[in-house]
Order: C-alpha cells, then structure tokens, then sequence
C-alpha cells in the first residue's frame, strides 16, 4: 500500500484537511450567516445549473463512497433510482449514529448542520426528489435543536421550499427523531421505522433505490456522505481526488477516542494512518501501550499494534481483514480486558438484535452467556470454540448486517487475543483492574 | 361493594378494560399538535413515532390513555401502537423522574469509567438501573454509546450531554438536580423537564431563549484537529476537565449479576431457570 507524497509529512498542517469541521471553533457556527461567510450554498447554485443528470455523473466522478461504513458509491446509489416512472422519490438521511464508538455525525450536525441540508437540496435536484427526511436518533436533543433551527433558517431564506433560488425546484425537508434503537441505522429497518412501524429491516431485493419509503425509489445516504457534496461541487472533483486515493479519494472525519492524549474529531484525507493521528496529537496517554483498537467502530474486526500503519482507507482496512466503516478509532491500552471489552459489545448486540431473525436473536444471547461465564472466570476451553463457532453461525446468514457485525468483535479478538481468553478460564478470574482503565486512573493530583 | 380483582392485585387473566380517554381539553390540546405533526408526512403513520413522543410529553411516559389516542389518531389498532412502542427504548412505560440520568455503559464509556460512575450513582441515589429516587426528581438508568465516545465518559440528562464525567461530578450533578438548582450541561441547553423534551422530540421547536446557542458552536474534543490544522495546538498532553482525587476502587471480582448490562439480556425463559441450570452457565464438576 502506498501513501500519497504529501501523506509522508508528518505535520498536523500538512496531514490534516478540515473542510467539513474547518470553521467549527466561529462563533455561531451552525447559522445560516457563518456558513455562507465559508461559501455556504455556492455548490447548491453550481449545481442548479447544471442538469440532474450531469450532477449525478458528477458526483459519481468525484468518487464520493458512502461514509456510514459500508463504502458504497454515493452517485452511483442516485443513479439507481429510476426516472420517469411517475412515482414520488425520496430521500432519507441517515443521522441515526448508534453504532459503538461512532461519533462524526453527532459533531457534525451540532456544529454544522447547514453542509447537511445544502447537500440535501442537491441530491434532491438530482433525484428529482420533492421531500427529504433527516432520520436522527433521539437521544440527541442538543442537534435536534441545531437542526431545528437550520431548517427554519433554510426555509425562511427559500434554501427550502418553492422554487428554491429561483430554479423551480420544490423540496420539503422533515427532520423525524427516532426513539432509541441500533437497528434504525440499518436503511431498510429505518425505512420501516420511519414509516411508523417497528424497526425491523426488509428483505432484499426489492433495494430502497427501487421500492423504499412507501414503496417509492428512495436513496439512503450517511449524513456525512450527503454533507461532503457541496464541497465537492463548489471545489471541483478535481480538487476532492487531489485527496486520498484513487478508490478512495477525498477527505474524512476520523474519531479518535479512549486512551488517547487527545480524543477528538481529525478531518484528514483518505489514507492516513492511526500511527500518523497518533504522533501529531500527543499519541496513547502517558506511560501506556496501545493494545487493541477498532478501525470503524465495534462492527468492524478489531485491530493491534501491529496495524498502526495501516492506511485507513477503503482498500487499506480490508486488506488488512477489517473494514473503514465510520472511521471510529476506539483506542484501547495495555490496561483493558479484552474480554470485558468484547462481553460488553456482545450484549450490545444482544440488547439490539430486533428479533427478526435465529441466527443473530439466539446467536448472540448464547454469545454473551458464554462470554459473561469466561470473564467470570468459569469457562471452559471448549467454549472458545464453541463462541467460534456461534460467531460462525451469526455471520453471513443473519437477516442484515447486524449479525455480521455482532461476529466481528468474537472473530478478531479470538485471532489475536486467544491467549488472554485461556488465561481467564486457567486463572478462573479476570487478570484485570478495572480501576486502571478508567480517565482518571493515572491522576495524580488531589483536590479539596 | 366489591372490589374488582385488579384493584385487589390479582390478575384473573381477564381483557383490560379500554383506556380512559383524555380529559377533553388536553384531548383538544393534543389533536391539534397530532395534526401538525401528521402534516409533515406524506403518509399518516409515519406520525405514530412523534406521537409517542408527544403523549410521553403530556403525561412523562406512555399510557394506555396515550396509545390509544395516538391509535384513534391515525386510524391504527391500539395492538399495533403498543408494537411500535414497546419497540424502542425511549419510549417510558411507567411513571418516571423528571429528569432521567443515563449513564453510557457501552464498551468504551464502561472501560474509561462508566462503570464506576454507574455503581456510584446506584449507591449514591439508592437505586437501581430503570428506578427513580423516591422524591420522584431522579430516573437513573444506563444507556448504550451515545455518539460521544470523544467525550468519554459520557453522562446524558434528558438527553442532553455531560461530557467527560467522573464519579464524584456526576455525585455532584444529581445532587443539584434533586435540589432544584440549575444543572447545566456540557453541550446542549440549559436542563428543562423530561416532559419538555418529549415535546422537542415529538417535532416543536425549544423556543426558550438561548436555548439553540447554549455552549457555543463545539465541545472542545471536536475542535481538536482543527485546531491541529491550524496550527493552534502543540501535541496534547492529558487534560483532565475536572480535578478530582483519585480512585480508591475496589479490585474487580467479575460475576455475571455484577454486569451492568445484565438486565438487557433475554428475560429468563424456562429453559434457563436459574434453580435448574441446563446451558452453559452450568457448574458441572463444581
């Protein structure tokens, strides 16, 4: 895997490139006035300019891939949706960030809110999409209120509404608040969940870009994959592949969290590696070791030390066995039980799983029975390979990707780990101090 | 006079009776804000989940009275509303505090003090996960990872952020709350009623004064990169937000009924009765 020239720097100026999170630290950022001080809806009047059709090629030019973990081409997913067909389109945003250890989106529309809604507009022009819908989770009442705010902004500068800036074009924007449930962020259970029913995902075929919310061509999209397209028309394509890779070009927010110096947001083209994030912000808290972290968060296999090198691209994460996903870069130290780590996502898992199907409903409920035994430190051997094989049942043939993702975590932490799992079952007790993992463990001052 | 059996506590396994109604001015009250909400959707339905949020706004959790008029609302079967809202976790379906306290116990939060700062607000306010303090001010549960995993760990208060916690400030904070002095978060707005932000979720506006500015533009862990980028920042050291001594925690001494997420395994079924183990939570040779 090779790194782009200017990548070799080390740097934060040269390595970072905020473009989303660039004017976050202004007063009042998340106004209408801040964001068009930074070209805010300049992309919005490129784009109504151009035909439908040419901003989708466009964008699919650009080489955009969909930020909510999967990669998919985001233009690509517009040009599935069928034109002329006489039924209304949609578009839904994706804002349900639930998946552990995720927090781009949250940030984002906190601070931001209006590079979401003038991408929406676009992407709407080109589907030929009259109203769109932000699915955000509840539990967030901070970014309701911002994104509450920016869309009467909107409507109130014609940004939303009839004839948007006078090209004809009409678009509703409903912002919908979710009721607390992982599953939502899966797009076919959000549909679901977004028409009034339990979130539960759809078979497929029939794909949302065919028959989605109500039946109608819809398009799904992350909210930073929505978010990153005015940059991309107001700044040319040219510049956006100027970043990244060939397959995997242009700029992302990565989230570092856990026993880092610094945890944070860190918006850096496509491709920087953890090793690179590390050194530029102050790298593990002082006197610990990086011992596992996740690339995209806990549905993506977990990674060590070994990986710090890793480019954290599409290509790059899946050819070293795991996945982009939300570029969710949860640090772990030499402190951490990995089997309490992983116990702990298993019964996320299992509180999330909706029911739906055996595999991932019964899978991950014997998951974390046997998990919670070893890290009791009343396993047996053979239940390490039973907890293989239940993973190996969960993988591939659960309903969506929920199951996929409760397997990760078995899979990669049994590969590299194997020997901490035994040592619980050897010892019969956790080898752990919980009170050395914690923020203020190393905390040497004391106050009245 | 008799009393009826479910007066006396006894389930004679007998059909509810059908909810009473609203009283007829909060009826009133409440039609017209589900009209505005079903206006927004090109299909009724899609109102049923704001709508949950609205009548948990009217009276602090989901009642029957409340299913039943968002099932009369949208022309749906009360079986089918009380599907969707036992669907999902926000959704209260029994009387609760004013302000819920959820503590995030996910992987990240729990292993960078989450745990600790559970169990001491347990110990501290005398309840368990889901129970409310007897002043009826406090509802303290656990909750999984909130998109804040930078801020870790993360306490959310009607579902406002409280960022970087530790066990002694979040001591500190539900002390304020029961004492009726203002609570403000990290990033959100300054605490209103759980009741009141049911209202925000159903759809309407907070349109509280300063509400919408409250802590500025980003907490500081979001502006790290930037700040990076420009050149503003040397390599960061460990800053702790607030100074507090250290930790005299107990060695851990793992059992599965210490598990903080344990309630949010499958309930017990027969085959997993605890008296008679017959899973792999059997001791044989023990």
């Amino acid at each position: 895997m090779t790194l782009a020239p200017e990548l070799k720097d080390t740097s934060p100026e040269k390595l970072l490139a905020p473009v989303l999170s660039a004017f976050w630290d202004e007063d009042k950022s998340w106004t209408l006035d801040v964001y068009k001080r930074h070209d805010g809806y300049e992309g919005l009047r490129k784009a109504l300019a151009m035909s439908p059709d040419d901003v989708i090629a466009y964008v699919k030019d650009s080489g955009l891939r969909g930020r909510g973990g999967a990669g998919f081409p985001t233009g690509m997913k517009w040009q599935f949706i069928p034109q002329g067909d006489g039924k209304p389109h949609y578009l839904v945003v994706n804002a349900d960030e639930s998946e552990p250890g995720t927090c781009k989106d949250i940030p984002l529309l906190f601070a931001n809110p209006h590079s979401l809604i003038e991408g929406i507009v676009i992407a709407c022009y080109a589907i030929r999409s009259s109203h769109a819908f932000i699915y955000l989770r509840g539990e967030v009442v901070p970014v309701l209120r911002r994104l509450h705010a920016a869309v009467r902004e909107a409507y109130e500068a014609g940004l939303l509404g009839t004839n948007i800036l006078g090209s004809g074009l009409d678009l509703e924007l409903t912002v919908h608040a979710g009721a607390g449930a992982y599953i939502c962020g899966e797009e076919t259970a959000l549909l679901d969940s977004l028409e009034g029913r339990r979130g539960q995902p759809r078979l497929r075929p029939p794909f949302p870009a065919v028959a989605g919310l109500y039946a109608c061509p819809t398009v799904v999209n992350n909210v930073e994959s929505i978010a990153s397209v005015p940059a991309i028309m107001n700044r040319g394509k040219e510049w956006f592949r100027s970043m990244g890779s060939e397959k995997s070009p242009g700029f992302t927010l990565y989230s570092l969290s856990g026993h880092v110096a610094s945890p944070g947001q860190y918006e850096a083209p496509l491709g920087i590696t953890l090793r690179q994030l590390l050194d530029m912000s102050g790298g593990m808290r002082p006197g610990h070791r990086l011992k596992f972290w996740t690339p995209g968060g806990s549905s993506t296999p977990m990674f060590t030390d070994e990986h710090l090198d890793v480019p954290l691209d599409y290509e790059g994460v899946g050819a070293a066995g795991s996945m982009l996903g939300t570029k969710a870069l949860q640090c772990f130290d030499e402190t951490t039980c990995v089997v309490r780590a992983v116990t702990r996502w298993t019964e996320f898992y299992a509180h999330e799983s909706c029911g739906k199907c055996t595999p991932c409903r019964e899978g991950t409920y014997w998951l974390v029975q046997l998990l919670r035994d070893i890290e009791a430190g009343k396993g047996r051997m053979s239940d390490l390979d039973k907890l293989n094989d239940i993973a190996d049942n969960i993988n591939g043939k659960s309903f969506c990707a929920l199951g996929d993702g409760a397997a990760s975590p078995i899979f990669s932490s049994l590969k590299y780990f194997r020997e901490e799992y035994e040592q619980h079952i050897t010892d019969r007790r956790c080898p752990f101090d919980p009170a050395a993992s914690t923020a203020w463990a190393d905390r040497t001052e004391v106050h009245a | 006079m008799t009393t009826s059996s479910s007066e006396r506590g006894v389930s004679l396994g007998m059909p509810e009776l059908p909810a009473p109604a609203y009283p007829d001015d909060v009826r009133a009250r409440l039609e017209t804000d589900a009209r505005a909400i079903v206006a927004r959707y090109p299909d009724s339905r899609s109102a049923l989940l704001p709508m949950l949020h609205l009548v948990q706004s009217e009276e602090g959790h989901v009642t029957r009275t409340g299913m039943q008029f968002c099932a009369d609302m949208l022309g749906l079967t009360t079986a089918e509303v009380t599907a969707v809202a036992t669907f999902y976790t926000m959704y209260r379906r029994r009387p609760s505090g004013d302000y819920q306290v959820g503590v995030c116990t996910n992987t990240l939060c729990a292993v960078m003090g989450g745990d600790a700062i559970f169990e001491e607000l347990q110990e501290h306010l005398g309840v368990g996960n889901g129970e409310t303090t007897a002043d009826g001010k406090v509802t303290l549960e656990h909750i999984e990872c909130n998109a804040a995993c930078d801020f870790a760990p993360v306490v959310m208060v009607n579902w406002e952020f409280f960022d970087n916690q530790t066990p002694e400030s979040a001591r500190r904070m539900v002390d304020d709350l029961r004492a009726g002095r203002p609570v403000a978060p990290t990033r959100g707005a300054p605490l209103c009623t759980f009741k009141e932000t049911a209202r925000i979720l159903a759809g309407f506006p907070d349109e509280r004064e300063g509400a919408v500015e409250a802590t500025g533009s980003a907490g500081p862990a979001s502006l790290i990169g930037l700040k990076l980028a420009k050149g503003e920042a040397a390599p960061a050291r460990v800053v702790h937000p607030r100074g507090e001594a250290p930790q005299d925690a107990p060695p851990h001494e793992p059992s599965p009924a210490e598990h903080l997420s344990s309630h949010d395994a499958p309930q017990d079924t027969s085959a997993s009765d605890p008296a008679h183990p017959a899973g792999p939570t059997a001791e044989e040779g023990e």
